[in-house]
């Protein structure tokens, strides 16, 4: 592997984060600090505590769940549709590096953002509500698997995208409901038995559940599967970029 | 000169679609050489290049890059290659000299500031550096682009329409760089539109037409077997018509039996039935002329003429 060609793709990601630092880092954690507000205080100050956790801090693990996801799509689809709407990605196209050369250099640098995002929110949560890490290491396993896949999938976007609209059809369309839905701001216990079983059907449960485990050793469906869920979103990723890369799929004609 | 360091042989692209935009391409570019790629627009110039680029897969035949296969050795095949495309393709809201750097770490070079120094002073771009892509014009554009193609150093390069919506001044100064590269023993292939642009610059010429190589000549060789001149007598007293001895098919009269119009092509002149014995015939019949000026065809006219043939 050249590490030289990484390098250039991931530093460039980086360089357009700090140009426009205002959208992607303090807009998302002005947003999460409005959500605190709002569901933590507001709202959260009459919801009592879930398995012994208050509403305020039980709502910390789903924020940054729905922070990661949302931005680590939307980071990496733009990031590989804007060469693309340019015109510029002749020169990834033409250049003497590898398919995984690239997906490391735009993922990487996409996944990167949104771990360095989530972390934000974390230390802005710990403002609002008293915080507790059961398992850090499992903490941090789940942010950056989470952060990574995710962009996997917005990188897959990025390439199926031929306009505006499309970039941002599944972030809004999938990614936000199902997160909303995947019990970021409730546990799925408070759901009546039918429809718990029918959220169980949300991949975005999984991942909330196993991240919130981390924080306060409680959760909805078993760590197990949680972990097995995020592989799966993995592998699947990588397989469709695989062969999005040996079929040329909307990038070579 | 056979030092070939492009070879491509058996060379098919049909899109999806059904289009088959080149067939049966076969090619040779000689290194250190510039090549002039011309053809009518559709005529799969662009095509040709993105294939040898990497930027089209080809549906049958094969390239090869300096003795590199362009897919199976796709590394060492694209590292020798710089590509300048026809669109004027930029990260707006880069800087001049974040864009170049960026190019040379993508082609998997380590970063050399003095090289990229070298090539923005060539192309009069180092006071730019510091200014973004989208508040330069877009001669300035083209330039960068070029720039980015030159910052890993590549052993060829493929301009492509080169300088297209570029001013007649700074058309020239590229074409003074693109020689310097040429002396620097960079090889040049362009496609172009401005047929003046290949017969001043390029050694030879291929066109391309409906997505086959029509023909590939050295562009002296091309002009000479192709080229026709004419010469034009005005004449002192106007002839209603030509004499008997003046009946040819290479002569005419014009402007009112004002002038005589002779076309011939290299070949005549070269078996001596030329410009001498018609003088000599003009002389025993004691035509006069006032004046004379001959005209050599350009490449344009020859190019329109194959294209034509060929349709």
């Amino acid at each position: 592997m050249n590490l030289y060609p990484v390098r250039a793709i991931y530093m460039a990601e980086m360089a357009r984060t700090r140009r426009t630092m205002l959208q992607s880092i303090v807009s998302p954690v002005i947003s999460t600090s409005l959500y605190f507000v709002v569901f933590g205080a507001a709202i959260g100050s009459r919801i009592s505590e879930i398995g012994g956790v208050s509403y305020g801090a039980f709502i910390v693990p789903g924020l940054i769940m729905l922070m990661l996801l949302t931005q680590s799509v939307s980071n990496a689809s733009f990031g590989i549709f804007f060469p693309k709407f340019s015109g510029s990605i002749y020169e990834i196209l033409s250049a003497p590096i590898s398919y995984l050369e690239v997906v490391i250099g735009y993922v990487g640098a996409a996944a990167s953002k949104s771990i360095l995002l989530g972390l934000i929110i974390l230390a802005t949560s710990s403002f609002f509500v008293p915080l507790e890490i059961a398992h850090p290491f499992w903490m941090l396993t789940f942010l950056v698997l989470t952060a990574v896949t995710f962009s996997l999938l917005g990188f897959i976007i990025g390439i199926w995208a031929d306009g505006f609209d499309k970039l941002q059809l599944v972030p809004l369309l999938v990614i936000t409901p199902l997160t909303f839905l995947g019990g970021s701001f409730y546990s799925i216990d408070m759901l009546p038995p039918f429809w718990q079983t029918v959220t169980l059907a949300n991949p975005v449960v999984y991942l909330v559940s196993g991240f919130r485990w981390s924080f306060y050793g409680i959760s909805d469906v078993s760590v197990a599967a949680s972990v097995a869920m995020i592989s799966l979103f993995l592998v699947a990723s990588l397989v469709t970029i695989a062969w999005i890369f040996r079929t040329g799929y909307r990038l070579k004609p | 000169m056979n030092d070939p360091i492009i070879s491509i042989t058996g060379l098919n692209k049909t899109y999806q679609g059904g289009f088959q935009a080149l067939t049966h391409v076969d090619l040779t570019i000689q290194r250190g050489e510039i090549f002039a790629l011309l053809g009518p627009n559709g005529a799969g110039k662009t095509t040709l290049i993105s294939v040898v680029c990497g930027l089209v897969n080809p549906t049958q035949g094969q390239v090869l890059i300096d003795g590199f296969d362009s897919v199976s050795d796709y590394r060492q095949a694209r590292e020798r290659i710089g590509l300048v495309p026809q669109e004027l393709t930029n990260e707006a809201f880069e800087t001049v000299w974040n864009t170049v750097s960026f190019s040379r770490g993508l082609f998997g070079k380590a970063p050399d500031p003095a090289h990229i120094e070298k090539v923005l002073k060539s192309l009069a771009l180092w006071d730019k550096r510091h200014n973004r892509l989208m508040t330069l014009s877009g001669g300035m554009k083209r330039r960068v682009l070029i720039a980015k193609a030159l910052s890993h150093e590549p052993r060829i390069l493929f301009l492509d329409e080169p300088t297209a919506g570029v001013d007649v001044e700074l058309r020239r100064d590229m074409w003074e760089v693109v020689r310097g590269l040429r002396e620097s023993g960079v090889t040049i292939i362009l496609t172009t539109h401005y047929i003046e642009e290949a017969e001043e610059m390029a050694d030879r010429i291929g066109v391309i037409n409906r997505g086959e190589i029509v023909l590939v000549e050295e562009k002296a060789a091309l002009m000479q077997k192709l080229g026709s001149k004419q010469l034009t007598l005005q004449l002192q007293t106007p002839l209603t018509k030509l004499p008997g001895t003046l009946q040819h098919e290479a002569l005419s009269l014009a402007a009112n039996g004002h002038e005589l119009v002779y076309t011939y092509d290299g070949q005549q002149e070269e078996e001596g039935h030329g410009i001498p014995a018609l003088l000599a015939t003009l002389e025993r019949e004691g035509i006069t002329f006032k004046d004379l000026h001959t005209r050599q065809s350009s490449l344009e006219d020859i190019f329109v003429d194959l294209v034509k043939e060929r349709a």
